[in-house]
C-alpha cells in the first residue's frame, strides 16, 4: 500500500523542512488558505476521520462543536502524551517527521480560527522534544508560523508543553488540567473542553496521529480520502505491533485491516515458529483476545463486535511461552500506579485488584480469589470519574473470560503453567 | 543554586501562556534539569516567581512521577518493565542492576554514579526492553548490552 503518514520516516534528513517539502509538504496548507475555514471544517466532516488517540470520536464532528462556540480566543492542543502501555506510532512522527505534525496544526488552527496552540508531549521523550522546537523554529522562520502565515494574514503560535510522566494526562480534560499548570486530575463533563477548555475557553484536543492525517485530506480531497480503508471509518491507520513477532514495529495500513494479517502477513507471524496464546489489539486498558478472535477487521466499528476496542492500535502479542497471569497483574500494577487518586473506586479497586493478583502470580492464591476479582471490577465498571478504571476492569475481565485456566492453575498448584 | 538563567528561562516561559502559573512544569523542569531533583527550597523560589501557594507547588510536584524529590546520583537509569518491555525479560536486566551495582528501584549507589527508577512504558514496545539513561535512549536491551551502555556513563 502507498504509504501517505510514513512516507517520510525512513529519509534520515525527514526531519529537515526543506526534505519535508521536497515530498510535497506544506502543499495541504497551501490549500488551505485558500479556503474558507468552514469549508476545511466540511472537508474533514465529509472524509469520516475519526480520531486516532483510542475513543474515535469524529475529528469533523468536534471540529464542528468547537467552530459554533462564539467564544474567543481558542485553543489547539495536540495531545502526544502517548502514554498508553504498547503505544510508540506517535513517536515515530514526532521523532522522524515533525513538520507532518505541524503542518495538520496549521491547517487545524485555520479551520477553526485558532491563535494559540500547544504540543502536550510526555516527558518520556526527551527526543522528540529537541526534534520539536527545532521544527517549530524552521517553521517560524519560513513564515509557516506566527504572524501572517504565508503572506494570508492569519496569526499561529506554537510551543511544546513539557509533561512530567502521568498517564492518566493522555485523557483530555486531565491534559488541560495539566496544561494550566494544575494536577492533572480530570473534570467533569460537560462542560466539553470545545466550549469549556484551556483557561475557560473553547479548546480543541486532537491526537498526533490525527492531525497528521490533514495534509492528505486537504490534499486529495475528502472523497480520494474515504476510499482508503474501512468506508464506516476510512483513512490509513498506524499499527504498532509489539510482543512475538518476527518483524514488531509501526506499519501504516488501511484502516480496517484484518488482525491476522498484520500478525502473519505484514510481520511475519509468530517469532521462532511458536504458537499463538492470546492478541490485546489496542494497548492494555483493552481486551485481550484468544487466537480464534483475530479473523476481525481492526477498526472502531468492527473490533468492539469481536470483544475489543481499537485503542490506539497497540497490537500485542502474545506466545505460548508467556505467563498470562504475570501480564494481567503488570498490567494491573500499571492501572494502580497510575490512577490519579481523584474517586475512590478507580484508586482504591486497582489497588485491591493488583494485591490479589500479585499474590495468585506469586503462588499464594487462595479459593474464591477470582470470584473476588470479579466482585472488585465490578464495583469499578461505569462508576469511576474517567475511562481509566474501566480500561483497568475490562482488561481483567478478559483475562478471566478467556484464561481462567491459567488463573485456576495458579491458585491450586501455586505456580505457573508456562514456566 | 537557582542561577540567573534559569531565571530568565522561567520568566520566558511565561510568556507561552495567557496565565502565569500555566508556566510551573516548565519551571520544575528547569530547575530540575540543573540542580538534579527539587529541594523545599526549590519549590519556595517557584512558587514565589510564579504567585502560587507554596502548597499547590508541591502538590503539582507530587503529582508528577518525573519529578525528583530525593537527590539523585550523577546518571538516572530509568528502564521499563512494562508489560511489552517484561515478556522481552526486562525483570532479568533490574536483576542485573541490583547484582552489579547493588541498586534498587527508587534507590542510588553509595558512589552516586547511578539511581535506578522503573518507568511505565517509554513508547520502544517494538524494540523491548529498553530504558532511558539520562535523555539519552537504548533499546533491544539483553545483559550485555546494558553492561556496555552502562559502562559509558561514569
Amino acid at each position: 500500500m502507498q504509504k501517505f503518514l510514513l512516507k517520510n520516516v525512513d529519509n534520515p534528513r525527514s526531519t529537515d523542512i526543506r526534505e519535508y517539502r521536497k515530498s510535497g509538504g506544506y502543499k495541504g496548507l497551501k490549500k488551505a488558505v485558500e479556503m474558507e475555514p468552514g469549508k476545511i471544517v466540511d472537508e474533514v466532516k465529509k472524509s469520516g476521520l475519526r480520531g486516532r488517540g483510542g475513543a474515535g470520536f469524529p475529528t469533523g464532528m468536534k471540529w464542528d462543536f468547537a467552530s459554533r462556540d462564539p467564544n474567543f480566543p481558542k485553543y489547539l492542543i495536540c495531545n502526544a502524551d502517548e502514554g498508553e502501555p504498547g503505544t510508540f506510532k506517535d513517536r515515530h512522527i514526532l521523532e522522524r517527521d515533525p513538520h507532518l505534525l505541524i503542518e495538520g496544526m496549521v491547517i487545524a488552527a485555520r479551520a477553526l480560527k485558532v491563535g494559540r496552540g500547544y504540543i502536550y508531549l510526555r516527558a518520556e521523550y526527551p527526543a522528540a522534544e529537541v526534534i520539536l522546537d527545532k521544527a517549530i523554529d524552521q517553521a517560524y522562520k519560513e513564515g509557516l508560523l506566527g504572524e501572517n502565515i504565508t503572506g494570508k494574514g492569519f496569526k499561529f503560535d506554537l510551543s511544546v508543553h513539557r509533561g512530567a510522566g502521568a498517564y492518566i494526562c493522555g485523557e483530555e480534560t486531565a491534559l488541560i488540567e495539566s496544561i494550566e499548570g494544575k494536577r492533572g486530575q480530570p473534570r467533569l463533563k460537560p462542560p466539553f473542553p470545545v466550549n469549556v477548555g484551556a483557561w475557560g475557553k473553547p479548546t480543541i484536543v486532537n491526537n498526533v496521529e490525527t492531525f497528521s492525517n490533514l495534509p492528505l485530506i486537504i490534499e486529495i480531497g475528502p472523497e480520494e480520502y474515504s476510499k482508503i480503508g474501512n468506508p464506516d471509518c476510512p483513512g490509513p491507520k498506524l499499527y504498532c505491533v509489539s510482543g512475538f513477532v518476527e518483524k514488531p514495529g509501526v506499519y501504516e495500513l488501511p484502516m480496517g485491516t484484518i488482525l491476522r494479517d498484520i500478525i502473519y502477513k505484514h510481520c511475519g507471524g509468530i517469532k521462532g515458529g511458536g504458537k499463538l496464546k492470546a492478541v490485546i489489539p489496542g494497548g492494555i486498558s483493552t481486551p485481550i483476545l484468544p487466537p480464534d478472535k483475530i479473523d476481525c477487521q481492526m477498526d472502531f466499528v468492527n473490533l468492539p463486535k469481536a470483544g475489543s476496542m481499537l485503542g490506539s492500535g497497540a497490537v500485542m502479542v502474545f506466545d505460548e511461552s508467556v505467563c498470562l497471569v504475570s501480564v494481567c497483574m503488570r498490567a494491573m500494577q500499571f492501572f494502580e500506579h497510575e490512577s490519579c487518586g481523584k474517586c475512590t473506586p478507580c484508586r482504591e479497586g486497582t489497588g485491591w485488584l493488583s494485591n490479589i493478583l500479585e499474590r495468585i502470580e506469586n503462588g499464594m492464591g487462595r479459593n474464591g480469589d477470582i470470584e473476588l476479582l470479579l466482585e472488585v471490577a465490578s464495583n469499578i465498571s461505569g462508576k469511576t470519574f474517567c475511562p481509566l478504571g474501566d480500561g483497568a476492569a475490562g482488561m481483567l475481565l478478559s483475562f478471566i473470560k478467556y484464561f481462567s485456566d491459567e488463573f485456576d492453575h495458579h491458585i491450586e498448584n501455586r505456580k505457573c503453567m508456562v514456566n | 543554586m537557582i542561577t540567573e538563567e534559569i531565571i530568565k528561562k522561567i520568566q520566558q516561559k511565561k510568556g507561552d501562556y495567557p496565565v502565569f502559573r500555566s508556566a510551573i512544569m516548565s519551571a520544575l523542569h528547569e530547575i530540575q534539569n540543573t540542580e538534579g531533583w527539587l529541594s523545599q527550597e526549590s519549590l519556595y523560589k517557584v512558587s514565589g516567581m510564579l504567585n502560587i501557594p507554596p502548597a499547590t507547588v508541591k502538590g503539582v510536584a507530587t503529582f508528577y512521577h518525573m519529578y525528583r524529590h530525593v537527590p539523585m546520583g550523577r546518571n538516572i537509569i530509568q528502564i521499563c518493565t512494562n508489560v511489552a518491555c517484561m515478556i522481552m525479560g526486562a525483570e532479568k536486566l533490574v536483576d542485573l542492576l541490583k547484582r552489579e551495582f547493588g541498586i534498587e528501584a527508587g534507590g542510588t549507589t553509595g558512589d552516586k554514579r547511578f539511581s535506578l527508577v522503573i518507568m511505565e512504558c517509554i513508547g520502544a514496545c517494538g524494540t523491548a526492553p529498553a530504558m532511558l539513561v539520562n535523555d539519552d535512549f537504548h533499546d533491544n536491551l539483553d545483559e550485555k548490552r546494558v553492561m556496555d551502555i552502562l559502562n559509558g556513563y561514569k
